[in-house]
Formats: structure tokens, sequence, C-alpha cells
């Protein structure tokens, strides 16, 4: 963020471009337990938006909401609206799977699926979908692992267990894997987190890149990583969106007394 | 791409249905498939269950209880199996002696002398002992004690060979347990200046002493119900005996003779009323293994 | 207590290696016990291979009227019926355990898995009991009509191989399950999400997510259950018939190794004794190979999971 510029670009395109997601008055239970309350927050187009905050503050439950992954989980209870493209993802006539399909995940600690290729890894979502033509398959596998920026490394040995991989590499072979379905959103879940400095440094690289394609919502513990990388931050506390501004804006100026002591490290 | 033409993207993009109808098919119809498969598995335990209980019952009564089946007739039943549950007590009784002394020594030596070279060996024999066939187990007690007149056909006979098949039961729910005992209780243990032995009998095993109960029991349920092993061991006997170098009887083995040799209808009864009283025993031994294993 | 802490160093030594040494004494019984099942069963099985030689497993006459001691018709017998067993039961065990773990909520899944695991604890004896009053006589019907169909000169006695497969099914399913379940409870949640994150329906997430994974265990379990069918005695032998020949169809009367031996123990003397303390060795053999390939198939072809 030394480069003034940078900032400046970061800043129009996270307050021009068009909204893509929004959250009204979103609460996520589980069970009695309210984990995120009343959160409301819009995130533009082709944007990098960070979600941080101490362990238990909602930030995860909140991103697991945008994909409806707590219809998986007994007991969790999601209220409110969240729109895609003006859409309420939770109306009764969406099914949670479109959802996935078009707001695609990457997990904590990389998990493709063990027993298959990296090609099949890739391949696999366009298979559920019914995709058999040999040529196309081979096309979008190039297309996301070159957009995950994995190509040139596994190219030559695409028949190889995805497990065979080193731990960074296979988190950008999960990365390629759900770009392959081509999402519109991608949510990330601490995705450096299980990472080298190395690894996740060609990660962070690569989100740059990808948000030309799709609008990514990321989950990060790490402070130095969400102004490195994004172009809004959330700050969530117990539950509460505190603050959503512009990343420069938040690290530089923030509004809120609690934001400023979290992100000079006086708690989390 | 300018903000207008992201515009009409964004609006172009709305939520029709993209998973096809077959794999929306697909996936309901598999979960039937299950849902179905699961209450196929269901239905032989309310038919065998119910069935045995409902052609059991009408045979039982007290004299079932307090007489033998020397005392049965073909044609008016009577009798009891007396001499099968007192069987079944002494042979099982047998049994858990030589299951829980074998079976406890070498659970303590896979759980607390885990670095000793013969551990991955007797691991995977004692796995190897739950493999083998009851049968054979039967066999092999019979070229052991009996074709070697070391004794006669025997309670004694038929209490080793179901010995051998609870000593692997035993073996596994001691190690099982004995690891889960936290090691700094070990560790406090010698450290108060107590010799091993005397923390591993008097410390871990009393730590552990629930979890290798319910393994015993679950033992017991196990050969309580067993008939092959004792086929050619203790033979079967219409007569109570005490004496454990005779041949006896035992509960399995009283409901294979009644329903083979079942012609009249009070035999048949009485097979059934033979099968409820251990079916009733068996699965009351492995609830209450189960309810202690959960209580724990 | 507080006496041993007095006691000199090398007394408490000497009692820790005396400790030691009953502990591996006991543990080494259970070798020892190993070791006497192989030689009883040769010893005692050997006048019977030494007569036969090859023609015991390959050869088709059993026969104690005229001392022929032939046992491949019950080696087919226990393979028949063990392969038809688990073609009945490995798709209804895995669908429960699919149900239990992944489809039924909480309040459903676990009397449901307990009542699968009853259906274990239910002895033999009683199997064979409702096979010979409840499932023979069905068979039996079923014969009947199928005759009366298709003119076939059977008689029906719904005594046979097909009583046989649907006891041991039966029996072998809570076996099969539990395993099944164990497996696929231990599929790293992780696996479920990646697959649901693609857009995958419940069925999906399983077929791509969870029977990838579990499929090793699951055969591991199919294997120790084809072992466990193999060896079980009384219920088959109860519903078998124990004819000494080769099934001729799907509903003739035959014997398995082990039907074999309950069957015909009693009355043996002479080589037919050693001829089926042959079969026993044989039956030994088959579980222990059972046994040590279920375990190599589980250990090498479980997926080691996400390398970090």
């Amino acid at each position: 963020m030394s480069n003034p510029f940078q900032v400046q670009v970061a800043e129009r395109t996270a307050s021009t471009a068009a909204i893509r997601l929004e959250a009204k008055d979103v609460s996520i239970f589980y069970g009695d337990k309210e984990a995120v309350k009343k959160v409301g927050v819009s995130f533009r187009s082709n944007t990098v938006n960070a979600l941080i905050g101490p362990s238990g503050c909602g930030k995860t439950t909140f991103l697991r909401a945008i994909n409806r992954m707590h219809d998986l989980t007994p007991g969790a209870r999601v209220t409110g609206q969240l729109m895609l493209d003006g859409i309420n993802l939770y109306g009764s006539d969406v099914d949670p799977v479109d959802v996935r399909r078009r707001i695609g995940m990457v997990f904590q600690k990389p998990n493709p699926f063990p027993t298959m290729s990296i090609y099949d890894n890739v391949a696999a979502g366009l298979k559920l979908a019914g995709e058999t033509n040999k040529s196309k398959l081979d096309g979008v596998v190039e297309k996301s692992l070159r957009g995950a920026a994995l190509w040139e490394e596994v190219k030559d040995r695409l028949k190889a267990p995805g497990a065979s991989l080193s731990g960074g590499q296979q988190q950008r072979l999960c990365i390629a894997r759900a770009l392959s379905v081509d999402p519109e959103i991608l949510l990330m879940d601490e995705p450096t987190s299980a990472l080298d400095p190395q690894s996740t440094a060609r990660i962070e690289d690569l989100m740059e890149s990808l948000k030309e394609q799709v609008t990514i919502v990321i989950v990060t513990h790490n402070m130095q990583q969400a102004s490195r990388v994004s172009d809004t931050t959330s700050f969530f506390l117990l539950g509460d969106l505190i603050e959503h501004s512009p990343t420069a804006q938040m690290f530089t100026n923030p509004k809120d007394q609690r934001t400023e002591a979290y992100i000079s490290g006086k708690f989390g | 791409m300018t903000n207008a033409q992201e515009n009409t993207a964004v609006q172009a993009k709305t939520f029709t249905r993209t998973v096809s109808s077959a794999r929306q098919f697909q996936n309901a119809f598999v979960g039937g498939l299950i849902a179905l498969g699961t209450g196929i598995v269901l239905i032989p335990l309310f038919l065998i269950v119910g069935q045995v209980i409902f052609n059991g019952i009408s045979a039982i009564s007290v004299d079932f209880f307090v007489q033998t089946e020397r005392q049965m007739s073909a044609i008016t039943g009577g009798g009891g199996v007396l001499n099968a549950i007192v069987g079944t007590i002494i042979m099982v009784g047998l049994a858990l002696v030589m299951g829980l002394l074998i079976g406890i020594g070498t659970g303590i030596f896979l759980a607390e002398f885990s670095e000793h070279p013969l551990v991955p060996l007797i691991r995977v024999m004692s796995d190897v002992l739950t493999g083998i066939p009851a049968i054979v187990v039967g066999l092999v007690v019979y070229g052991l004690l009996i074709a070697t007149k070391l004794t006669g056909y025997s309670a004694i006979a038929g209490g080793v060979a179901l010995g051998l098949i609870m000593i692997p039961i035993i073996v596994r729910a001691t190690e099982e347990v004995l690891k889960l005992v936290p090691t700094n209780i070990r560790e406090a243990g010698l450290a108060l200046g107590l010799p091993r032995w005397k923390v591993t009998l008097s410390i871990v095993l009393p730590a552990a002493s629930s979890g290798i109960i319910t393994g015993a029991i679950l033992g017991v349920s196990r050969v309580s119900g067993e008939a092959a092993p004792l086929l050619f061991t203790s033979l079967g006997n219409p007569d109570l005996v005490w004496n454990i170098l005779q041949p006896m009887g035992a509960m399995p083995l009283s409901v294979y003779n009644l329903a083979f040799k079942a012609l009249t209808p009070a035999q048949n009864a009485q097979a059934w009323a033979g099968a409820l009283v251990l079916m009733l025993f068996i699965l009351m031994t492995n609830i209450a293994a189960r309810t202690l294993s959960k209580r724990r | 207590m507080t006496t041993d802490v007095k006691r000199p160093r090398s007394m408490t030594s000497a009692a820790d290696t005396t400790f030691k040494n009953i502990i591996i004494s006991l543990a080494s019984l259970v070798l020892v016990a190993v070791f006497l099942y192989g030689v009883v069963l040769i010893a005692g099985g050997f006048p019977a291979f030494a007569r036969e030689g090859f023609g015991f497993i390959f050869g088709l006459d059993w026969n104690p009227g005229t001392e022929k001691f032939q046992a491949l018709p019950f080696i087919a017998g226990s393979f028949l019926t063990g392969f038809g067993a688990l073609i009945i039961a490995v798709p209804l065990s895995v669908a429960a355990a699919l149900f239990i773990v992944e489809y039924a909520p909480k309040w459903l899944a676990v009397p449901v898995g307990y009542m699968i695991e009853m259906l274990a604890a239910i002895p033999s004896v009683v199997y064979g009991l409702w096979g010979i009053f409840v499932l023979i006589p069905a068979v039996r019907s079923f014969q009947s009509w199928l005759v009366g169909v298709t003119g076939l000169d059977w008689t029906p006695t719904g005594i046979g191989l097909m009583s046989a497969i649907l006891v041991l099914a039966v029996m072998v399913i809570p076996y099969v399950c539990a395993i099944a379940r164990d497996v696929i409870q231990l599929v790293p949640n992780d696996q479920r999400e990646a697959a649901y994150a693609l857009g995958a329906t419940k069925w999906e997430v399983i077929r791509y997510g969870i029977l990838p994974y579990a499929r090793a265990g699951i055969l591991g379990g199919v294997i120790l259950g084809l072992g466990r069918a193999i060896g079980e005695t009384l219920a088959v032998t109860m519903v078998i018939g124990n004819a000494s020949e080769i099934a001729k169809n799907l509903f003739s009367s035959t014997a398995t190794m082990s039907s074999l031996i309950a069957s015909q123990f009693g009355e043996a003397g002479g080589v037919q004794l050693n001829a089926l303390i042959a079969l026993g060795f044989l039956l030994l053999v088959f579980s222990v190979i059972v046994n040590l390939i279920a375990r190599v198939v589980i250990t090498k072809l479980t997926p080691v999971g996400t390398r970090l």
C-alpha cells in the first residue's frame, strides 16, 4: 500500500462498480445462539473484500452463509436477506445447489479429492454438470489451472494424484477447481492459514489477477494480508459488523475505536 | 468492461435453475433407494424378534426354567431347559476366567509395553483369532483335549473353546481403553515412587475398568450364543450336571437340537421358547454393555 | 503403599521384571494358541490330505461309504453361499450406512444404528431356527410357484443353497454395515464441503466426495464379511440340506465346509474324521488370509488425505 496510485485505483473500483453481493439484516443462529447479528454490507463487482476480526467474531460464519453452506449444519439458521445481483439467495425458489455453483469456495485447509488426479479434481465440477466433451473439459481444465497459476507446474503430470502436490500447490488446485465452474463470486476462508510464507505470497498475487473474473470475499486472521490484497475490509466483533470501509481508509483512519484497537494489535 | 456493460451482464443473469432436472431426479431417486435399502435391512430384525417372541412365549412357563430336557415329551411338551441354562452359566463362567486372564494380560502388554518387539505380531495374531470361525475353534479344542484323552467331552473343554473366542474380544477392549488413560496419570503414579507394576495394576487398570467390563460383557454376550464350538467339546446333556468333567448342555445347543428334532407342535413351541430365552439374555447383556460404555 | 517407597530400588525393579514377564507370558499365549490351531488341524487332517492328495481340494467325490473324501463341493458351497450373501448384503449394508451417517437426522440415525447392531447380536442358532420355520417354507412356496410357471422338474423343498444365502445375507449385513458406517464417518468433512461448494447435489457429494474416500475401508469390510459368511456354521447347517454334492442349481441341497463339519462330525470316525479336520484347516487358512488381505486393503488403499 506504499504506492498512493494503487490505493486510489482500489478506492475508485470499490466505490463505483456495480453492487454484486448485498447483505441486509443478516443474522445467523446456531440453535439459540446468535453468531452473526443483523449484518448489512455490500460488495461491488470485481473487488477483493476482506473480513477480519478476532476468533469467534462471526466472520467465517457470515462467509459460509453466502453460499448456503449452513444448510448442511444441523441447527443453523439464517434470517434476513443475502442478495446476489438483487436476488435473495435464501428465497423459497432458489436451490442451494445453484447458489453454490455460482458462488465458489476455497477452504482453510486444502481439500483436493484424494483419489482423483489433478485433472479430475479440476474437471469434477464440470462433470457434475454433465459435461462430457473431452476437448471442452481439456480447455476448461487448462484455463482454470492457468487462472490459479498452477498450469506451468503441473501440465506434464495432470494424471498424478491431487494429493501428491505440495500444500501450496494443493490450495491452488482447489482454487482451480472452484474456478472451473465459472463462478461469479469466490469465497475464501483463510485460504493461506495452513501455508508457508512463499505459498501465501503466490496466492495473494493470484487474487489480484483473479478479481478480473470474479468478486472475492476472503476471511483472514492476518491483517497484513487484508491490507495487501483487499479493496474493502469489514471488521467483525462478537457477531456484529463494526465497520466496513475501503481498506486503505480502514487501516489508516478507522472510524470506530474498536477497529482501531484491533488493527493496532490491542486485542485479538 | 464499462459499468454499463457490467450492469446489463448482471441483469441478464438471474436464477433460472441451472441444476438439470435429471440431476435433481437422480438425487431424489438415489435418496429414495437408500432409505428403501435401510428399510429392507430392518425388516428381518422385526420379523425375527417378533416371531421368536410370538412363537416362544406360549411354551414359557415356570417349568421351562426348573425342569430339564430329559423331562420333555414330544407330545405334551413339558420339561424345560434348566440343564442348558446351568450349563451355559458354568461354561461361560469358565470362558470368562480364561478370557479375562489372558485377554487383560495381553491388552496390558499391547498398551503398556508398546515398544516391545513382539507387540505388532501379537496384535495381528489377536486380530487373526477374532476372524477364526467358531466351528474351527471347536475342532481344535477337540483335537487338543478330547482326541488326546486329556479330558472327555466335558464342560471344561467347552469352556476352553468359548474362552478362546472371548480372548481377542477382551484383548481389544482392554488395549483400546488402556490407551485412553491419560499418560499423566501414569506419570503421577511413577512420580510418587511407585513401581511400574503397581502403577499399572492399582492406578491404570482401575481407571480403565469400566471399559474392560464392557468388553467382558460383550464377550459374554457373544459366546453365550455360540453352539458351533460346543458341538464336539461339551457335546450337550439333557440332564442337569454340575461336574465340569462331564458332558454338559448349553442354551444354543438346546435350541439347535430342539429345532432339528422338532416334529410336533409341542416341540416346535419349545424350540421357539428356547430361542426366546437365549435371545433375551443376549440382547440384555448387549444392551447392558452399551449402556455401560455410554455412561463412561 | 508407603512401604513401597522405602523399598530398595533393586527389589522394585525385580518386582517390575516379574510383572513384565508374567504379562509377556500371558500375551505369548495368544501366539501359542494360533500356533496350536495350525499344529492340531494339520496333524489331525494330514491323513486325509495324504490319502487324497490334491484330490482333496479339486475332487468332487465325498462318500464315507466308499471312503472317498474330496472336498470341492463344500469349498464351492462355502464360496457360493458367501458370495451370494455378499451380493445381497453389500448394497443394502452400504445403503444403511449412508442412511445413518449422511441422510438421517440424529433422532432417527441413532435408533436405526442401534437396531442394526442388535441384528448382529442375535445368535446363529436363532437365525437357523427362523430359517427352518419361516424362511424355508417361504422359499418353498416361491419354488413351487417357479415350478408352476416354468415346468421344471424340481421338487420344491425350500431347503438348500437359496435359503442358506438369504440367512447368511441377513447375518452379514450388520457386520458389513458397521464397518461401512465407521469408515464413512471417518471421511473428513472438508471432502463433503469441497463437493458441496462445487454445486454438487447430495448424491453427487456421496459419489465424488465420500465413496472414493471410503471405498478401501468398505472393501476391507466386505472382505471381512466374506470371512464371516464362510465361517458361519449353524444357521447354514440348519437350512442348506447338507448334501455331499455340488449345487446343481440355486435351490438344490448342498453343503459348505463348516456345515459339513457340523453335520457329519458326530458320526465320523477314522479317515472321515481326519477329512473333516482337514476341512477345518482349510477354513483356518482361509480366515487368516481373509483377515490379512482386509488389513492390507484398508491400510494401503485408504487415501492419505491432504498433505501439509
